[in-house]
């Protein structure tokens, strides 16, 4: 199977006042047609890694990597004319809170049709009908009145729903959701993930889902990163993410409260610097 | 005797034809030095409840008290020295340009504490904060920190009573199991009673004894922990959300 990514020593660094701070320290990773989870606390450099890939890191922010493939071709040799072709086209990225990524001033069928017509020459009648198409495949009911409105009429996980509409459109190869259902309701959430495993099903779509919910990673996606402190500690397929053997991985697993089993106390978390010492787990590890 | 008792409360916003009902009719008692939960989907009215409560949402009807002592349009220094509350998001609810012990200081003054010095460093020492905290900023803190400066605001005055509208929701797993930690202990030490919404169900069965159901601004449901870990609730919406809680399952094709 060819990897449709792949990372290879990926350095994401800002430059501070006292010195370089490196938020991403040397991943790599490989992607095929799957799920792939990255987890981690804030500030360990998961959200970094998914903008890199889409080269969205503003300078004076720097990143560095032998290569971050697509298909086999290096991103990072692409101009910046270039790179736009594949931001949305083939690599689309939906953010984690919708009410920060959709125009509050255009309608939601504006923006849509706004998307369609960046990626593909239609006309507007072409552009519309895709785009209530595309409400429909994320399950909206009343695509005509949702077109209509303006994002603030919208509930969250509605906003979330039009968000991956608008990011399906141009039909990407590879989708990253950065913590995509982090600011939903449980019962919501569960329809949004349904929606993107269909797709990486139905589409052969590539997913790279960033979260910090260990358990709903477990359960929705294949293969799981687990990132400390800009490096992947460790890796593994996802149902067997309860039998993680590193201790930082262990110990988010047994901070969180069990719903299944009373506890006295919750584990707390104790940091070991090593952690934040040793390199990077490779690709087939 | 009860420490919070809600009687068919009503609580709207707007007027006329823009009027939303938030929460209707809801009644539930909590007994003193009991730790009660409230879950729901956004928008089911479990944090408006606390808002009436606090005087935050105006326009409410029916029955609360506190203690016993009725709740009424006008709340007086008592109930604030019996009831606080710690908010959902501790990067908002704080200020940003007063240190740690300015806000501390300004609650205890309010309160007419004569011994601001000591009170504060005991506050701090409560809460698992180094007196080196006391003149920070909170940017200068973490997440996890910030939270640690809001519960010690709620616990100035000494109330017998805290409101907790999801103290963890913002903050990491790890960061998440401390402030848990530290509000367990606090309530054995200062025998609290907690009033407590989440939308995470583990969250709440690891805190509460019992715990109220709301869908659509309704308590559809009081149930005991014990129950629910057992997922046997009475009412089909609390199945469904005990269900969608406990995770993602793949639709078989």
């Amino acid at each position: 199977m060819t990897d449709l990514l792949d990372v290879e020593d990926l350095w994401v660094r800002f430059p501070t006042r006292t010195g370089m701070f490196d938020a991403v320290r040397g991943v790599s990773f490989r992607l095929g047609r799957e799920r792939l989870g990255i987890v981690g606390e804030s500030g360990s450099g998961k959200s970094m890694t998914g903008r890199a890939i889409l080269r969205l890191i503003r300078p004076p922010g720097q990143v560095d990597a032998t290569h971050i493939k697509l298909d086999g071709e290096n991103l990072l040799d692409k101009s910046e004319v270039e790179m736009r072709a594949v931001r949305g086209n083939r690599i689309s990225m939906v953010m984690q809170d919708p009410k920060f990524s959709l125009n509050p001033v255009m309608t939601v069928g504006e923006q849509l049709i706004e998307a369609y017509q960046l990626h593909a020459r239609g006309g507007q009648a072409e552009a519309r009908k895709r785009a209530i198409e595309m409400l429909e495949a994320v399950s909206i009911r009343d695509a005509e009145r949702v077109m209509r409105a303006h994002p603030h009429e919208m509930s969250g996980g509605m906003g979330q729903r039009i968000m991956i509409a608008m990011m399906l459109i141009p039909d990407p190869e590879l989708l990253i959701a950065d913590e995509p259902t982090s600011a939903l309701d449980v019962s919501v959430q569960g329809q949004v993930l349904q929606i993107m495993d269909k797709l990486v099903q139905d589409r052969g779509m590539g997913l790279i889902f960033i979260s910090h919910d260990l358990n709903l990673v477990a359960q929705f996606c294949d293969r799981v990163l687990i990132m400390y402190a800009g490096r992947v500690v460790e890796t593994c397929d996802a149902h067997k993410l309860h039998e993680a053997q590193h201790p930082y991985t262990r110990g988010l697993l047994n901070s969180l409260p069990r719903f299944d089993a009373p506890q006295k106390r919750l584990e707390v978390l104790k940091r070991d610097p090593a952690w934040a010492e040793v390199p990077s787990v490779g690709p087939r590890a | 005797m009860s420490a919070l008792s809600f009687q068919g409360l009503n609580v709207w916003f707007g007027e006329g034809r823009d009027r939303v009902d938030a929460v209707k009719d809801a009644s539930f008692e909590v007994a003193p030095g009991e730790s009660f939960g409230l879950v729901g989907e956004s928008g089911s009215g479990k944090s408006t409840i606390m808002r009436a409560l606090t005087g935050l949402a105006p326009h409410w009807s029916g029955h609360m008290s506190v203690n016993d002592r009725p709740v009424g349009r006008r709340r007086d220094r008592t109930f604030y020295k019996t009831v606080q509350m710690v908010f959902q998001d501790p990067y908002a609810s704080l200020h940003p340009r007063l240190s740690v012990d300015q806000v501390l200081s300004e609650v205890l003054w309010l309160h007419g504490f004569g011994d601001i010095e000591p009170r504060i460093e005991r506050l701090l020492d409560d809460v698992g904060l180094g007196p080196s905290f006391r003149f920070r900023y909170p940017h200068q803190l973490s997440g996890g920190q910030r939270q640690r400066v809001a519960i010690a605001r709620a616990l100035a005055p000494e109330p017998s009573i805290l409101l907790l509208d999801e103290p963890t929701s913002a903050l990491d797993v790890s960061v998440q199991a401390e402030i848990l930690n530290l509000l367990a202990d606090l309530r054995t030490e200062h025998n609290l009673t907690f009033l407590m919404v989440s939308h995470d169900l583990a969250v709440v069965a690891h805190m509460c004894e019992r715990i109220a159901v709301m869908q659509a601004g309704e308590i559809v449901e009081v149930l005991g922990v014990e129950e629910m870990r057992a997922m046997k609730p009475q009412h089909p919406y609390t199945l469904s959300l005990l269900e969608a809680s406990l995770g993602y399952r793949r639709e078989s094709a």
